[in-house]
C-alpha cells in the first residue's frame, strides 16, 4: 500500500486518504506494540525483564519445565476440547428446535438461551461458585474429571454463541431440499446427518472456533469455579503476574499468541475472513 | 414455509429441546436461582447462610461508598465506549471502502488481538506501561514514536518519556479497557457500514455536501444499527470488567466487578455479593431495555 496515491483518489476510497491510513496505521500500533514487545521481551536475558540484556531461549525451557504452567496449560487445551464438543452439539441442537418448532414460551426459551451472553462474566462466576457449593459438586476426583465443574460453567457460556452462528446460517437453508429429501425416504435423522448438517457446516466451524478461544480465553468464570488442583492456564498466568513480572510469562504466553495465530489461520484456510467477521 | 408446530412431531422436538432445556435450566437459571435467593440471606456463623428474607443486603449496596463505585463504573464504561466509537469509527469506514485485496488483511488484524487471551493482552499492556520498565532505548523509541504517532492523529498523547505513573490508576484502567474492547466496537460497525448502499453516499457527495456532512448526515444515520449494537457490545463487558481494573487499577480504581470479587474471596459476604451481581445484572437489563426501546434494532450479537 502505496502511503500516497499514484492515481486520483476517488471519493468514496476513504482509505486511500493520508490521515485515514495515518489513523488505522496508529490505531495498528496501538493494538500490536504491546504484543510485540511482550514476544521480543521473552527473549530477554534478564530475570527482571525491563532491560533489555541480550537474547536467549532459556525461559522457553524454563516455561517448559514449569510442571505447574505445563499442567494448567494442558488443563485449559482438555478444558477446551471439551467444552468445544459439549457446546457445539447443545448450541445446534438450540438452534435446530428455534429455527424448525413452533412452540409455547418460545421467546422467553429463545431469550434465556442467550442470556448467557448478556450476563456480565463476574456475575456468572459467582453463581456457578455458589451453585457447585450449594450441591456440594465433588472436588477430590481424578483427572480429567476434577475439571467437570470448570467445563459446565464454559460450556453454558459457549453453546449461546453456538446457537447464535448456526442459526443465522440455517436463516438461509432451503426447506424444499429437506421436502425433497423426505419424499425420496429419507428418515428424519438422514435429512438431518445428510441434508442439513452439511448446510450448516460452515456455522459449526466458526460456532467450534468461537467456543474453543472463548473456553481458552476464559479467567473471570474459571477463577470463581477452579480450585487449587484444576488450575487453568489464565489463572496459573494471573497469579504469576500478581507476584511479579517475568520472562517466563512472555515466553508462555507467546506460546499461547502463536496457537492463537494458528488457529486464527486455520479459520481462514477454512472460512474466510470475511465469513469469520460476520460472526462476531 | 413456517415453523412446524412442535406437536406435529413429538419425538423430534423431544430429540432436540430435551437437551437444551435440561442444560439451560439446570446449569443457569438454578445458579442463578441460587445467586437471587442468597441475596435475601444474612451470614449465621463462619459458612451457614441463612435465606430469611431479609433486604438488608439491598439496603447496604444503596449506601454512598457503593453507589458511588457504581457510578464510576457506569462512568468508566461510558468513558470507554465513547473512546472505542471515537477511534474505531474511522477505522471501520476505512476497512468498509478499502480495496478488495485489503480488507481481509484489516478485518484480520483487528480481528487477531480479539482472539487472543484477554490475560496476555493485559500483561503485554502492563509490561508497556510500566514505571521503571522498558527505561531502555530501544523501547523508550518505540513509546516516542507511538506518542508521536497518537499526538499527530489528535488521540490522547502518550506523556513523554520519564518514569512517570501509567500504571495502578484510573488511567490505566481506562487505557486498558479501551485496548481489549477496541475490537468489539469495529466489528459491528464494520458490518452495518458494509451493508450501506454507497450510492447514497455519492448522491450527497454529487449535490455538494463535504465529506464531513455526509458522514455526519447521511453515512451515522444509516449506520445507526451498528452504532447502538456496537456501543452495547461495549459498554456492557466494559461495565462489568473485572481484570483490568484488578491488574491494572490502583487503590481507588475498584469496579463493580471488584466489589463483587471482594465479597466472594476476602470479605467471605456471599450475600451481600449476591445482592450486588443481582444489581449489576439488573443494571444491563435496564441498559438493554432503553435500548431496545429507543429504536427497534436487531439483536445485539
Amino acid at each position: 500500500m502505496a502511503l500516497f496515491a499514484r492515481t486520483p483518489v476517488a471519493p468514496l476510497e476513504y482509505s486511500r486518504t493520508l490521515w485515514m491510513r495515518l489513523w488505522v496505521g496508529a490505531v495498528m500500533i496501538f493494538l500490536y506494540a504491546p504484543l510485540v514487545v511482550l514476544v521480543i521481551f521473552s527473549f530477554n536475558d534478564s530475570k527482571r525483564n525491563v532491560v533489555w540484556r541480550g537474547f536467549t531461549t532459556k525461559y522457553y525451557e524454563k516455561a517448559m519445565g514449569n510442571d505447574q504452567l505445563v499442567e494448567a496449560l494442558l488443563n485449559s487445551l482438555t478444558i477446551a476440547a471439551l467444552a468445544t464438543i459439549v457446546s457445539l452439539v447443545l448450541g445446534a441442537v438450540a438452534a435446530v428446535m428455534l429455527w424448525r418448532f413452533r412452540f409455547p414460551l418460545k421467546s422467553a426459551i429463545d431469550g434465556t438461551i442467550s442470556l448467557p451472553i448478556i450476563v456480565p462474566e463476574i456475575c456468572l462466576g459467582v453463581a456457578f461458585l455458589m451453585f457447585f457449593a450449594a450441591v456440594n459438586w465433588p472436588t477430590d476426583l481424578i483427572w480429567p474429571f476434577n475439571l467437570g465443574a470448570i467445563t459446565i460453567a464454559h460450556i453454558t457460556f459457549c453453546f449461546p454463541f453456538v446457537t447464535m452462528v448456526v442459526r443465522s446460517r440455517l436463516a438461509t437453508f432451503n426447506r424444499e431440499q429437506e421436502e425433497a429429501a423426505k419424499d425420496l425416504g429419507a428418515s428424519e435423522w438422514q435429512v438431518f446427518r445428510d441434508v442439513l448438517i452439511p448446510h450448516i457446516k460452515p456455522a459449526l466451524v466458526a460456532g467450534a472456533l468461537l467456543s474453543f478461544t472463548l473456553s481458552l480465553d476464559d479467567f473471570v468464570i474459571t477463577y470463581f469455579t477452579s480450585g487449587p488442583d484444576t488450575i487453568t492456564f489464565p489463572v496459573k498466568v494471573y497469579s504469576m503476574v500478581r507476584f511479579s513480572v517475568t520472562p517466563e510469562v512472555n515466553a508462555a504466553s507467546t506460546l499461547l499468541i502463536l496457537l492463537t495465530v494458528a488457529l486464527t489461520f486455520v479459520a481462514l484456510k477454512l472460512q474466510g475472513v470475511k465469513a469469520i467477521a460476520e460472526t462476531h | 414455509m413456517a415453523e412446524q408446530d412442535w406437536k406435529t412431531n413429538k419425538g423430534v422436538f423431544a430429540a432436540v429441546s430435551l437437551p437444551t432445556l435440561f442444560w439451560i435450566i439446570l446449569f443457569f437459571l438454578v445458579p442463578m436461582a441460587i445467586v437471587w435467593l442468597y441475596s435475601f440471606g444474612e451470614n449465621k456463623g463462619l459458612t451457614e447462610i441463612d435465606i430469611s428474607g431479609t433486604l438488608d443486603n439491598y439496603k447496604r449496596a444503596t449506601e454512598w461508598l457503593y453507589l458511588t463505585i457504581f457510578g464510576k463504573s457506569f462512568a468508566v464504561a461510558a468513558l470507554v465506549t465513547l473512546i472505542c466509537l471515537i477511534i474505531g469509527f474511522p477505522v471501520a469506514m476505512a476497512i468498509t471502502f478499502a480495496s478488495e485485496k485489503w480488507r481481509p488483511w484489516l478485518l484480520l488484524g483487528i480481528m487477531l488481538p480479539f482472539w487472543t487471551n484477554l490475560l496476555i493482552r493485559t500483561y503485554a499492556l502492563m509490561m508497556l506501561l510500566g514505571t521503571q520498565g522498558f527505561a531502555n532505548k530501544g523501547l523508550g523509541a518505540l513509546w516516542e514514536g507511538t506518542s508521536w504517532i497518537k499526538t499527530l492523529v489528535g488521540l490522547q498523547p502518550l506523556p513523554t518519556w520519564e518514569p512517570v505513573q501509567l500504571l495502578f490508576n484510573n488511567f490505566a484502567v481506562v487505557f486498558g479497557l479501551v485496548y481489549v474492547h477496541l475490537p468489539f466496537m469495529v466489528l459491528p460497525l464494520y458490518a452495518a457500514l458494509d451493508r450501506l448502499d454507497r450510492s447514497l453516499i455519492e448522491a450527497s457527495l454529487d449535490l455538494g455536501a463535504g465529506h464531513f456532512r455526509t458522514i455526519m448526515r447521511i453515512v451515522v444515520p444509516l449506520a445507526a444499527p451498528g452504532i447502538v449494537a456496537g456501543v452495547m457490545i461495549t459498554l456492557i463487558p466494559a461495565l462489568g470488567a473485572y481484570l483490568t481494573p484488578d491488574l491494572m487499577g490502583g487503590t481507588d480504581s475498584q469496579m463493580i466487578a471488584n466489589v463483587i470479587e471482594r465479597q466472594f474471596k476476602k470479605a467471605n459476604d456471599w450475600p451481600f455479593g449476591a445482592a450486588l451481581s443481582f444489581l449489576l445484572i439488573y443494571a444491563m437489563f435496564a441498559l438493554i431495555a432503553i435500548q431496545s426501546m429507543r429504536k427497534k434494532v436487531p439483536e445485539v450479537r
